[in-house]
C-alpha cells in the first residue's frame, strides 16, 4: 500500500516539475492536445493562416445556398426581412444610406469563409463541410458580381479574389481627426438662440409599453417550493421517440424562422404549434403570402399530404409562399419533422 | 395567513393631489401645510396591524411588485429577431451606480446559452510556450482581483446619429451596465501560457455558435483585461456570460466576449466578422474607422427624461445622470437647462472612477418653465462631450457606432420630457 504511494507521490511531483511550473508560475491547468487545439482553433487570417484544403463551386454553392442560407439571406443574397443582405449595394458607401455587404464592405474573403464555417446556418452552426462552405463563399461573390458563374473557389486561389472595398478602412484616427474635442468649454453665453430641429414624438418610433403594464398588475406569486411538480403532458396520440429524436434535430433547419413551445413567437415565419392537421394559413398573427392565404380560404388543411408536398418543395406546392426554403431532400426527414411537429399541439 | 398583508390602496393619491395644491399656493414659503390629516398617518394601517412574509418567501429575491415596471426592454424592429439583438437598461429609473446584474442590457449574438461550470473549459494557445486548458475549477485558484468598469455597446445612440429617434433614456442610452467584477487577470493567465516574443495580438472567442471572436493588441490584454466569474459578489447571470467573460475596461462592449473558450496568441489581428463588417466606423465619404476599441468620454440625464417625468410641480428637484469615459475617469459634468447657452457644473457623488460609471446630481430648483436639458461630461484626459453637430462634423451620419454627442431632453410645463434634437 505504501509503496504504491510512494509511487503516486513521485509521479506527481514529477508532473507537476515538467509542467508549467517551470515557467515561474502557478502549475494550474493542463497542457493543450493537439487534437483539441484542431478542434477549436478554426480562425482563418487575412493572409489565409488556418484556410482548410477544400473547394467549391458557384453552381453547386447556389444549391447549398438555396438549401441553407436562403430562407433569412434570399435566394440571391438579398436578404429576407431584417435579416442581412449579403450582396448589392456596390458604391454605395458615401451614400445617405450605405449598403453593406460582403461585396460592398467586407474587406476580407477570409472572413467570410470564417464565419460562415463556425457560425452558419442560424440555428445549425458547425455543421457544413468545408467544400460546402467554400461553395457558399463562391456563391456569395457570384451574388456579388465578383465572380463568373463557372469560378471554383479552393484553398489555392482563395488569396486571388480582389474584395472591392480591401482599401476602405483606416486605423482608428480619433486622437487626431477629433483633437478639437480636447478643450476647455463654453460655460456662458455659448450660443445666440437654441431652435428644436428634430423631436422624437413626431417620428414616433418608440415602443409602447403594453407587456410591462400587464403584469405590473398580475403580481409576481412568490416561488411555491412546496407546491407539486407539474405532471408531465401525456400525448393523446403514441409518438416514436426516436422518429421524435430525429425530427427534432431536422427541425433545427426550419428554427431560424419557426418556433414552437409555449415561448413561441411568429417570427419570419408562423407559429408552428399544433400546425399538422390544421386549417392552411391560418395562424393569428402571422401575415401570409396572398397564395397560402387564399389556399387556406378555399378550405385546405396540413395534412401528411399537402405538408410532404410542401416541404419537399415549398415552391413547387406554392410558387408564390413567402417560405424560400429550398425543401428537405430525404423523405425520412419529412417523416421525422412531421412527427416532431405533432409532438407540439396547441 | 388571512391576516397578512396584502398590498392595500388607499387614497394616497387624492391626498397627495391636495397636498400639492395647498404646496402651490404657499411656494417659497417652506413646507406646505395639509388641509385634512392623512388617513396614511391618522388610519390604521393593514400592514402596521397584520404581519407580513416570513423569511424564505422567495429564497432568491426578486425586486417587489410595484418595481415591475423596471425592466430591460427591447425595440423588435432593430433586429430580425430576439435571438441575435439587443435589450437595454432601465437607466432612467436607477440610481447610484452600480447595475443589477437582472436588469442589465443584454446583447447575443446566437442566443444567451446554458452553460455548467463542470462544462466550462478555457484554452490558451498559439503563439505560447505551452498551450493550456484550464477548467473553472482552475480559474478560482489564481489571484483574485475586484474592479468595477462600465460596459457599453459600441450601437449605443446609434439610433440617433441621423436625428431624434427613440423618446427614452433607457433607449437611446441603455446598452450599457456597470459592475464590481471578481476575476483574474489576464496577464496572470497569458504568463502561465509564456507569450513568445512574436506574439502581438490575442484572438479571444466565446463557446456560443457565434463565438464573437475579436483581436486585441497583446498590450491591452497584458495591461487591465480580466477574465470575471462573479458580477456584483455573484456568479455572472447566463445572460452575461457565465460562467465566465472577458472584462475588457473602456473599450466597446463587443469586445467582452461571454461564455469565454479559447484566448489565441497571434502575430496580426484575425479581422473577424465582427471587426470587419460590423464595429467599423464609417465616414462621409464612405472610408470606415476599424480598431475604434476606445469609448469616448459621454454623459446623459437620466431624470428628468421621457420615462421619468417631472410629477411634483415646481420647487426643488434633483436633476441626475450618469457619466463615463473609456479613457479613465470623469472629471466633471456640466448642465445646461437651455439646450446649452449657459452650463452650470455638477455636482459628482463620488469622485470618478477610470473606466466606471460616475454619477452626478444638480441639486437645483424648477420654476416650472419649459427646460432643454443637456449635460457634457469631461474626462482626466481633457476629452469633453461634443455635440451632435461637432460628430457629423467630422464623421457625418453613418458611423453607426460611437455616438457619444451630448443628449437633450425638452422638459415641458407639464413636467413631461421628449427626445429632441437642437440648433
Amino acid at each position: 500500500m505504501s509503496k504504491s504511494r510512494n509511487l503516486l507521490l513521485t509521479a506527481t511531483l514529477a508532473c507537476v516539475a515538467a509542467g508549467p511550473l517551470l515557467a515561474g508560475t502557478y502549475g494550474l491547468g493542463r497542457e493543450a492536445l493537439p487534437e483539441e487545439i484542431a478542434a477549436w482553433d478554426l480562425d482563418i487570417a487575412p493572409d489565409g493562416t488556418g484556410l482548410p484544403a477544400g473547394s467549391g463551386s458557384v453552381l453547386d454553392g447556389e444549391e447549398t445556398f438555396a438549401e441553407f442560407c436562403a430562407s433569412c439571406h434570399g435566394d440571391f443574397a438579398e436578404g429576407v426581412d431584417n435579416w442581412p443582405k449579403l450582396a448589392g449595394g456596390e458604391d454605395t458607401l458615401a451614400d445617405k444610406d450605405p449598403l453593406k455587404t460582403v461585396g460592398s464592405y467586407w474587406p476580407y474573403l477570409s472572413t467570410t469563409f470564417d464565419y460562415v464555417r463556425r457560425s452558419m446556418p442560424f440555428g445549425n452552426a458547425q455543421s457544413l463541410t468545408d467544400d460546402q462552405v467554400y461553395e457558399i463563399t463562391a456563391y456569395i461573390l457570384y451574388s456579388n458580381d465578383l465572380v463568373d458563374e463557372d469560378f471554383v473557389l479552393s484553398n489555392e486561389n482563395f488569396l486571388e479574389v480582389k474584395m472591392p472595398n480591401a482599401g476602405g478602412f483606416i486605423v482608428d484616427d480619433r486622437d487626431t481627426a477629433e483633437a478639437h474635442f480636447w478643450a476647455e468649454p463654453c460655460m456662458e453665453n455659448c450660443k445666440d438662440s437654441v431652435e428644436i430641429t428634430m423631436r422624437a414624438l413626431v417620428l414616433d418610433v418608440t415602443p409602447q409599453d403594453e407587456v410591462v403594464e400587464a403584469s405590473a398588475e398580475a403580481a409576481p406569486q412568490p416561488a411555491d417550493a412546496t407546491a407539486p411538480a407539474p405532471e408531465p403532458v401525456v400525448e393523446e396520440v403514441a409518438l416514436d421517440p426516436a422518429l421524435l429524436k430525429k425530427g427534432e434535430k431536422v427541425f433545427k433547419k426550419c428554427k431560424a424562422c419557426h418556433q414552437v413551445g409555449g415561448k413561441a413567437k411568429n417570427k419570419t415565419g408562423p407559429i408552428l404549434n399544433g400546425i399538422v392537421g390544421a386549417p392552411i394559413g391560418a395562424v393569428e398573427g402571422f401575415k401570409y403570402s396572398k397564395a397560402m392565404k387564399a389556399l387556406g380560404e378555399e378550405g385546405a388543411v396540413w395534412d401528411d399530404e399537402n405538408l410532404t408536398a410542401f416541404l419537399t418543395k415549398p415552391k413547387k406546392f406554392l410558387k408564390k409562399t413567402k417560405m424560400s426554403f429550398a425543401g428537405l431532400k430525404k423523405e425520412a426527414d419529412i417523416e421525422a419533422v412531421t412527427e416532431y411537429l405533432k409532438s407540439h399541439g396547441n | 395567513m388571512s391576516n397578512e398583508v396584502k398590498g392595500s390602496q388607499p387614497s394616497r393619491r387624492a391626498f397627495l393631489k391636495g397636498a400639492a395644491a395647498v404646496g402651490g399656493s404657499l411656494a417659497g414659503g417652506g413646507a406646505a401645510m395639509a388641509a385634512t390629516p392623512d388617513p396614511l398617518i391618522v388610519e390604521k394601517q393593514p400592514w402596521a396591524q397584520g404581519t407580513g412574509d416570513g423569511v424564505d418567501a422567495t429564497p432568491y429575491g426578486l425586486p417587489i411588485q410595484y418595481e415591475s415596471d423596471v425592466v430591460r426592454r427591447n425595440v423588435e424592429w432593430l433586429t430580425a429577431d430576439t435571438i441575435s439583438s439587443i435589450n437595454f437598461t432601465p437607466i432612467h429609473a436607477l440610481d447610484g451606480t452600480i447595475t443589477p446584474q437582472g436588469c442589465a442590457f443584454e446583447r447575443h449574438h446566437s442566443g444567451a446559452i446554458d452553460m455548467r461550470k463542470d462544462d466550462f473549459r478555457l484554452m490558451i494557445n498559439g503563439l505560447v510556450d505551452t498551450p493550456l486548458v484550464f477548467t473553472y475549477e482552475d480559474l478560482e485558484r489564481f489571484p483574485r482581483e475586484n474592479r468595477t468598469f462600465f460596459l457599453e455597446c459600441a450601437a449605443n445612440t446609434g439610433m440617433e446619429w441621423a436625428g431624434a429617434q427613440l423618446n427614452g433614456a433607457q433607449f437611446t442610452h441603455g446598452m450599457i451596465h456597470n459592475m464590481e467584477y471578481t476575476g483574474v487577470s489576464l496577464r496572470t493567465l497569458l504568463n502561465e501560457a509564456g507569450v513568445k516574443p512574436e506574439g502581438k495580438w490575442v484572438y479571444v472567442e466565446g463557446a456560443d455558435a457565434s463565438s464573437n471572436g475579436r483581436s486585441i493588441p497583446l498590450e491591452k490584454a497584458l495591461d487591465d483585461c480580466m477574465i470575471a466569474f462573479k458580477a456584483n459578489g455573484e456568479a455572472l447571470r447566463k445572460e452575461h456570460g457565465y460562467p465566465a467573460r472577458l472584462i475588457v475596461p473602456g473599450w466597446e462592449g463587443n469586445l467582452w466576449v461571454k461564455w469565454m473558450r479559447r484566448i489565441e496568441v497571434t502575430d496580426q489581428p484575425i479581422e473577424s466578422r465582427e471587426e470587419t463588417s460590423k464595429y467599423t466606423d464609417t465616414l462621409e465619404d464612405g472610408t470606415s474607422r476599424k480598431w475604434t476599441w476606445v469609448m469616448d468620454a459621454k454623459s446623459v440625464v437620466t431624470s428628468p427624461s421621457p420615462q421619468a417625468p417631472i410629477k411634483h410641480g415646481k420647487g426643488p428637484m434633483v436633476i441626475t445622470g450618469l457619466a463615463w469615459s473609456g479613457r479613465g475617469a470623469i472629471t466633471r459634468v456640466d448642465v445646461s437647462k437651455d439646450g446649452g447657452k449657459t452650463w452650470e457644473t455638477a455636482r459628482l457623488a463620488n469622485p470618478g472612477q477610470p473606466m466606471a460609471l460616475t454619477r452626478f446630481y444638480l441639486d437645483t430648483t424648477w420654476d416650472g418653465e419649459e427646460m432643454l436639458l443637456q449635460s457634457r461630461a469631461m474626462d482626466e484626459s481633457g476629452y469633453v462631450q461634443p455635440t451632435k453637430a461637432m460628430l457629423r462634423e467630422t464623421r457625418g451620419e453613418n458611423s453607426i457606432y460611437h455616438n457619444n454627442c451630448i443628449q437633450t431632453w425638452w422638459v415641458k410645463s407639464d413636467g413631461e420630457a421628449e427626445n429632441v434634437e437642437v440648433s
